[in-house]
């Protein structure tokens, strides 16, 4: 073992090595001090530079947004999450009272209304629901496009006929689609959670950012943080300290039939439930295959593990 | 080593189908009486268990180009019709993608196991490079299939990765523009990438045939890392072997379960959930975890030329494993440095996959330059020489011995695992 202890400086060095090497990147994680030289690898748009160099060196907030939605509990998250029918009308009334006006849809086909899982209209409602939308059609047999009541079979119309008109109508801001809004956005959580949420299945980021953005307005922004004109201050907004989205919520702006409360709280809970359900509409099924899969492949296992032992207990290995 | 086959043909349509072409005789000397070694752990199973996942990767794989658009207009519509209007499509598009992502975790792990173990040993050179073959091509078929949803993640992606080759002096943006077919990332791009995703799993496989085929020639390394000396080392593939790779793969398919069901989108980026828009760059393009690593060595360098000469090396290092590995001793168990090392190595490799997750900025750059001059300091100075400096522990006589006593080691000790 004598040549053993001249390599063994040169392993504590390494270790001493290691660690700084560790304590500098997670240091990072949790200081936003380390990061001010950036070199970032690429290259935001100058709106963004922008606002992140003037963040950065005013406020030393080195990360969007500046704070981190809270948490609440989804009928959806789980095991055995399902979504809340009454929640999912009411979000969806809540969409086509206020967002449809500058968001479009353009992913979700109303006849998915119908159905269980989901919103569970029914076929007739459907039907009424989608004749309410006038659709662009065509073209005719005289080349002419025509506007027509929609079918179950159309998808939600867009309320502007192209992005660009959807630019000039919001100051230069093309209103995003919502159909996937819910998987789009997620606020990172750094390491430590990230691990742990492996565990606990949270995959609510989605409709936890759309509830606290929609909730986050009216604040007023701490001294320092520019809000550039034609933006509203949001601590919550993922990219900057600000964005061109007003305020679209406002207590009572839309009237419950189920007796709900008609406060920006529930009314942005909702939306955020239904918008999970446009991103991801096979939710229900998937959690409820996913149980008996699982319960299947647990007694699967254990049969396996039963029959591997039989076979090996006269082999030593 | 081969296991001699000891089929007997007992009908007549396999004696006569035996005399003209033994492809049954063929599996059996492979699969059923190809001897093993006894004392395998279950670090083993996960060649069975990639095969596994090969397989399901190509079958979910085949069904959902049935459905998807390789067009730069159609490609995200396309991925959301399967989601939402194909019978069962979100479960084989959530198959597909967290499939992928195990895949890479199942051979990380196959490759710590060669690793720890001293499998790329003599006589294992050309089944080790063989492997490293098949990583390679794992990496470019999964680099080509995240650019098929056409998010902004798959976009980007495609947009850094192929702009990596335009650092190639003189030549460079030609071959770029050539890989491109076009003058940026576009459809013609996503187009030639999906023919390319289509053809690599194929040649994948094929690879694997050949990664089997030098396995069986020079027999499985084994925990202790001592040659099969006698037949009593061993035991018959079928049922020994069969049995516990098939429970190891049902308990790895839970894993897989738990993510498709309960966790799809936790490997993926939300950013690829926003169609591919060419005007508007992510704050942060990352890629998937399972390239991280590479990506923070990548970054780790100023120059872009030198980091992209690093990326390569990183993985072209494994090919010369088997020569920069000095020691004789195959397995970690007997070697009381190289199994501190060793660890030191895995970590390293974490700390550099949480380092490309990462700005690149600032403590983090340090952190990530510290760990990348260390990932081949490892290879190409740690393990040539703790091999020569490093007295191993005795060897065991045979691993019938071994498994016999317990798990110490043999009285005689020797140095070297190879002889016999």
């Amino acid at each position: 073992m004598r040549n053993l202890s001249p390599t063994l400086p040169a392993i504590r060095f390494l270790r001493a090595g290691l660690v700084a090497a560790f304590a500098f990147g997670f240091g990072s994680a949790f200081n936003p001090a380390f990061s001010q030289d950036s070199e970032a690898a690429s290259e935001p748009t100058p709106a963004e530079v922008a606002a992140v160099d003037e963040e950065q060196e005013v406020h030393d907030v080195a990360h969007f947004p500046i704070d981190k939605p809270e948490l609440l509990n989804w009928s959806f998250a789980g095991v055995f999450g399902r979504y809340d029918q009454a929640q999912l009308q009411r979000g969806l009334q809540v969409y086509r009272e206020i967002c449809s006006s500058c968001h479009s849809l353009q992913y979700v086909a109303f006849r998915t209304l119908a159905g269980h899982g989901g919103l569970g209209y029914s076929e007739e409602q459907v039907k009424a629901l989608a004749a309410e939308y006038q659709i662009t059609a065509g073209p005719n047999d005289d080349g002419d496009m025509y506007e027509r009541p929609g079918i179950p079979s159309d998808h939600f119309p867009s309320p502007f006929p192209n992005p660009q008109a959807a630019a000039v109508a919001n100051g230069g801001a093309v209103p995003p689609d919502l159909s996937l809004m819910a998987k789009a956005r997620a606020v990172s959580r750094g390491p430590v959670w990230t691990i742990i949420d492996f565990f606990t299945q949270y995959q609510e980021a989605g409709p936890n950012y759309i509830h606290a953005l929609l909730t986050g307005y009216g604040q007023e922004p701490p001294p320092g943080v520019d809000v550039p004109e034609g933006t509203h201050y949001n601590p919550y907004f993922i990219a900057s300290a600000s964005l061109a989205m007003p305020p679209p919520l406002s207590d009572g702006a839309v009237t419950y039939s189920d007796g709900s409360p008609e406060t920006v709280d529930q009314y942005a809970r909702d939306v955020a439930a239904f918008l999970m359900w446009t991103a991801e509409p096979h939710l229900v099924e998937r959690k409820r295959l996913g149980f008996q899969v699982g319960i299947f492949l647990i007694v699967f296992a254990g049969l396996m593990y039963l029959t591997k032992k039989r076979v090996w207990s006269k082999e030593p290995h | 080593m081969e296991g001699h086959s000891t089929y007997q043909p007992t009908n007549g349509a396999a004696k006569w189908l035996e005399r003209r072409l033994p492809v049954i005789g063929l599996v059996h000397s492979s699969f059923v009486a190809y001897p093993t070694p006894r004392n395998l752990n279950y670090w083993w199973t996960f060649g069975a268990i990639l095969s596994f996942v090969l397989v399901a990767q190509i079958i979910t794989g085949i069904v959902l180009a049935m459905h998807y658009v390789p067009a730069g207009s159609m490609a995200f519509n396309s991925v959301e019709a399967i989601m939402r209007d194909v019978n069962f499509g979100w479960l084989l598009r959530y198959l597909h993608a967290n499939g992928a992502s195990l895949f890479f975790f199942a051979v990380y792990i196959h490759m710590f196991r060669g690793m720890y173990y001293g499998s790329y040993k003599e006589p294992r050179e050309v089944l080790w490079i063989l492997g490293v073959l098949i990583l390679l091509l794992m990496i470019a078929a999964a680099f080509m299939g995240y650019v098929l949803p056409w998010g902004q993640m798959s976009f980007w992606a495609a947009t850094v990765i192929t702009n990596l080759f335009s650092a190639i002096p003189l030549v460079g943006t030609a071959i770029t523009e050539w890989l491109w077919g076009g003058f940026s990332v576009d459809s013609a791009t996503l187009n030639r990438f999906y023919a390319l995703h289509y053809l690599l799993p194929f040649m994948i496989a094929g690879v694997v045939v050949l990664h089997v085929w030098a396995l069986h020639v020079t027999g499985q390394n084994n925990p202790l890392g001592i040659d099969i000396k006698s037949k009593k080392d061993t035991v018959a593939f079928t049922p020994y072997a069969t049995i516990k790779d098939m429970f190891a793969t049902v308990v790895f398919l839970i894993l897989l379960a738990w993510m498709v069901f309960y966790l799809p989108n936790y490997a993926g980026h939300p950013d690829n959930y926003i169609p591919a828009d060419p005007l508007k760059t992510p704050a942060h393009i990352v890629p998937e975890w399972y390239f991280l690593p590479f990506y923070a060595i990548l970054r780790a360098i100023p120059n872009k030329l030198a980091g992209v000469i690093a990326l390569f090396s990183a993985i072209a290092v494994l090919f010369v494993l088997p020569w920069l590995d000095t020691s004789r001793v195959r397995s970690a168990r007997f070697r009381p440095i190289y199994r501190q090392f060793f660890w030191i190595f895995v970590i390293v490799c974490i700390g550099l996959g949480y380092l490309g997750s990462q700005p690149a900025e600032g403590g983090y750059v340090i952190a990530s330059r510290i760990l990348t001059a260390y990932y081949f300091i490892h290879f190409l100075i740690i393990l040539p020489v703790i091999g020569l400096i490093e007295r191993p522990k005795p060897l065991p006589n045979s691993i019938s011995e071994s498994v016999l006593q317990g798990s110490g080691g043999g009285a005689t000790a020797t140095t070297t695992g190879s002889e016999g």
